[in-house]
């Protein structure tokens, strides 16, 4: 039989641990990535890894573990795959030392454990706070080493436009556009699994990579995918204003002994210890985020009446932080101008994970169209309501490894192979494609596209972040069907040419945003409680006697069509989500 | 300061000519390189007023750790992400980096460097990515002399930056002998350390160095390269050394 043949589009963590796993099962795998891999987003990822090792003798358990991710995100996530990624986790740490991965180590020469949000132990293996660097560098390696064998085709500088999908509605594989020669081609192949990361960038300056615009989601989604959990965004509770972008001060800072502080009354006020004793400053994300609004504008004691508070570790060690937190007190210098270890940073909540994504099946990580896969941040699978730190990074390896072996059984269990289907399929997505390109060309309007990209963030940033009101939303929802109009009708290109055209490819991608901005914003609009990241003060408590369900909307050419699924809570009941107690996980 | 001044070397495809344009930007406190080229997105006007195209460049992350957005500013090659305007001399000159095929005015392509870590086998041969227990134990101290090797970001920067890399050889750079250097001192990389230094003995490798030691000088993580190369150098005599008697 031939080679069991699949593509992955996405070089992050979760493509490369898919593409492994595809590539040591004998399969082949046509990996295809905008940029170069050493680009993707997960390398900026800073604060760890969790998996429940309990080497610090604690009492962590996978099950702990599982309560409180489950908890974390406030019972909406399907508990079966949370519980198998849990288990799953420490074997990941064990692959992640041994190919490489210079995590720190204990005085014994074990790898060491820091305590992240929302949890009471030490669970996240770390790499000082690059460690997103050293695992895509060390899983990159290990894909050159299969590329060498023959089991990986790398393609980079690749751009997804579309899944090819046959009358069937199966994925045959998918059309891409070279970013240099703009080459559009067709790659064939029995599966594609999707690991193209997350969309911050429909909030314009957020804590991601600029790539991160959910481009190939809001493809996927028009093609049929479901899209779901939408409103779900993460807002991080600290993170500083660089001149191009937000960077993200990981909880890394608070776990080695940083306090959030604002002053009251000359004072410093430690108001996250006093609220949340149990947890103190490592809080889940959600809570922060909220908890610093509350004393930001209900209190007014922001830093110079602004919407900041200090964060301070400066009382700690200058050559252990550096050891430790080498990387952001180097990011905090170089950008902020000022040194963490001699006095507070000035930080504040800004936009960093989407809990939502493309929608899977929880045991295979497949969409609801046959062949096509997703995993990663462009999954919505393993956090709910909202993400723990460190739990991103083991979503995507293990999000990344279900998706590959299952994928790979896929192929093996087809009866008819991509190779029998007929040609049509990929030279007509092909000629539309190029079609498409043409007539962006042609648009000679009066907005440029990232003049619009700006409004949009705008527009996110003020109405569909952390507080929501359902007025806005609504209002929201009407003005992003203005942009959409926009785009279609009064866009301006202007560059016209045929050679690494990168302004086409960002035309593109901001129709993607405009489609997700209004599935994140009818989601938020219809949800109406709050639970995790999702805050409504007209409804402020979680219901869970009507809105314990997922989210998932249909595209349609009048607007998101939404319908809702039940969440299997069958592992563990859902409680009161307190953090102002250690609380007793059932 | 009110307006920054930039002088961009541009090229609208590979094969034609270069030409330079100039911009002015208005000036932002705390603005880069990168938040300039994001202006000219949005308003691509140069300084006579005319219209023309965005000026296309890489990036990706903006915190200096994806390596995208190398280019020559004012003579160095750097991350544009990182380079404040305001501590730039003006007019600021923009250029691609020289060392690679240029794709669009400050975009080149780099792909050659993934096939440079090919060819040194930069990666830790294992059974399979299952669960077969821990690696190796490691003391604190070896594991913070090898973190700091692994934060290279493959910019490209030595590259520009060394002599060496010429039409006329085929040097990797010292990227890849501080890759190989930090994966031998791994002690699951270390079972294979000999096949990597071998690796560097063929052409291309650590006899092309020239000791102009400009790497060390331009790398935006600071790593220590010049010692990479000399500590490699030992590892490949004391390799012949050992072939000559025979021993290995
Ligand atoms: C600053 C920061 C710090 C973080 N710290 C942590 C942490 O400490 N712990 C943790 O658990 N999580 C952390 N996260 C979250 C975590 O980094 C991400 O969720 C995770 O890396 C996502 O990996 P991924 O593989 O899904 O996507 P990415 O790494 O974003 O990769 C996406 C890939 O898809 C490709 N791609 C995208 N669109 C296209 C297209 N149209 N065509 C072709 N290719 C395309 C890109 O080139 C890229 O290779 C952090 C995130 C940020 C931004």
């Amino acid at each position: 039989m031939l080679r069991p043949r699949a593509i992955v589009v996405g070089g992050g963590i979760s493509g490369l641990m898919a593409s492994l796993r595809i590539a040591e099962l004998g399969g082949h795998v046509t990996l295809l990535s905008t940029l170069s891999l050493h680009r993707s987003g997960s390398v900026t990822l800073q604060e760890g890894i969790n998996a429940a090792m309990d080497t610090k003798k604690e009492g962590d358990s996978p099950e702990r573990h599982f309560q409180e991710t489950i908890r974390g995100g406030d019972f909406l996530a399907h508990q079966p795959p949370v519980k198998r990624m849990c288990e799953a986790a420490p074997g990941l740490i064990h692959m992640l030392d041994r190919i490489g991965v210079p995590f720190h180590r204990t005085e014994e020469g074990w790898v060491d454990f820091r305590r992240l949000d929302g949890s009471l132990y030490h669970r996240a293996a770390f790499a000082g706070t690059t460690t997103g660097q050293h695992t895509h560098h060390a899983l990159a390696g290990q894909i050159r080493h299969h590329e060498s064998k023959g089991g990986v085709t790398l393609y980079e500088g690749w751009e997804f436009l579309s899944a090819v999908l046959d009358d069937q509605l199966m994925c045959r594989g998918v059309v891409a556009m070279n970013r240099a020669s703009m080459e559009i081609r067709a790659f064939k192949a029995d599966a594609v699994i999707f690991c193209t990361g997350g969309l911050g960038m429909i909030y314009g300056g957020s804590t991601p990579a600029i790539l991160s615009t959910g481009s190939a989601a809001g493809v996927l989604y028009q093609q049929g995918v479901y899209y779901a959990n939408g409103e779900f965004i993460q807002i991080h509770p600290s993170t500083f204003t660089g001149p191009d972008k937000s960077f993200l001060i990981s909880e890394a800072v608070v776990s080695e002994g940083g306090r959030y502080y604002v002053l009251r009354d000359k004072e410093p006020w430690y108001f996250l210890e006093e609220w949340y004793p149990p947890y103190g400053n490592l809080v889940p994300r959600d809570i922060a985020t909220r908890a610093i609004l509350k004393v930001v504008e209900n209190f007014h004691l922001g830093i110079e009446g602004e919407k900041e508070v200090c964060l301070d570790v400066s009382h700690r060690d200058p050559d252990s932080l550096y050891s430790r937190l080498g990387g952001i007190v180097e990011t905090y210098r170089k950008f902020a101008g000022q040194d963490p270890c001699r006095g507070p940073m000035r930080v504040r909540p800004n936009v960093h994970y989407s809990m939502g994504g493309l929608w899977v099946d929880s045991c295979r990580q497949m969409t609801n169209i046959p062949g096509l896969f997703a995993a990663g941040e462009c999954d919505y699978q393993y956090h709910g309501a909202n993400c723990l730190g460190g739990n991103a990074l083991l979503s995507s390896l293990y999000g990344g490894r279900v998706a590959g072996e299952s994928a790979f059984c896929y192929i093996k269990g087809l009866e008819k192979g991509t190779d029998s289907v007929d040609e049509g399929y990929f030279t007509r997505e092909i000629k539309k494609q190029t079609e498409d390109n043409q007539k962006i060309l042609q648009k000679q309007g009066s907005v440029n596209p990232h003049r619009l990209h700006q409004q949009l963030g705008t527009l996110m940033r003020e109405n569909v972040m952390t507080i929501r009101h359902n007025k806005v939303l609504a209002e929201t929802d009407e003005k992003l069907q203005e942009m959409m109009e926009q785009w279609e009708n009064n866009l301006t290109m202007t560059d016209v040419t045929h050679w690494a055209n990168d302004e086409l490819i960002f035309a593109r991608h901001l129709r993607s945003m405009l489609h997700l901005a209004r599935v994140i914003t009818l989601g938020a609009f219809r949800r109406n409680e709050s639970r995790g990241a999702h805050y409504k003060p007209e409804c402020p408590d979680r219901d869970d006697n009507y809105w314990l369900k997922m989210t998932k909307a249909k595209y349609t050419e009048k607007g998101p069509e939404f319908s809702y699924e039940e969440v299997d809570t069958s592992l563990m009941r859902p409680c009161v989500r307190d953090y102002t107690t250690s609380g007793v996980l059932v | 300061m009110k307006e920054v001044y930039f002088k961009i070397k541009r090229c609208l495809q590979r094969g034609r000519d270069s030409y330079w344009e100039e911009f002015v930007i208005p000036y932002r406190s705390e603005m880069t390189v990168v938040t300039a080229l994001r202006e000219i997105q949005k308003n691509p006007v140069n300084a006579r007023g005319q219209k023309t195209t965005p000026v296309v460049w890489e990036c990706s992350c903006l915190e200096e750790v994806c390596g995208a957005c190398s280019m020559i500013i004012n003579g160095r090659a750097r991350q544009a992400c990182s380079a404040f305007v305001a501590r730039l001399e003006q007019p600021i000159l923009l250029e691609p980096l020289s060392k690679f095929p240029l794709v669009r005015d400050l975009k080149v392509d780099r792909l050659e460097m993934s096939q440079n870590l090919r060819r040194v086998k930069s990666w830790i041969p294992v059974d399979g990515t299952h669960d077969v227990g821990p690696g190796p134990h490691q003391s604190v101290r070896h594991q913070q002399r090898v973190y700091q090797l692994s934060r290279c970001t493959h910019c490209g920067c030595c590259l520009e930056a060394c002599p060496q890399v010429n039409p006329h050889n085929d040097f990797v750079g010292a990227y890849v002998i501080s890759q190989v250097r930090w994966l031998n001192r791994l002690p699951s990389g270390a079972l294979n350390a000999e096949d990597r230094v071998d690796a560097l003995m063929a052409s291309g490798g650590l006899s092309e160095c020239s000791q102009a030691q400009n790497c060390v000088k331009v790398c935006p993580k600071g790593l220590p390269l010049a010692e990479s190369i000399i500590e490699m150098q030992k590892s490949a005599t004391l390799r012949l050394f050992k072939r000559s008697l025979g021993i290995s």
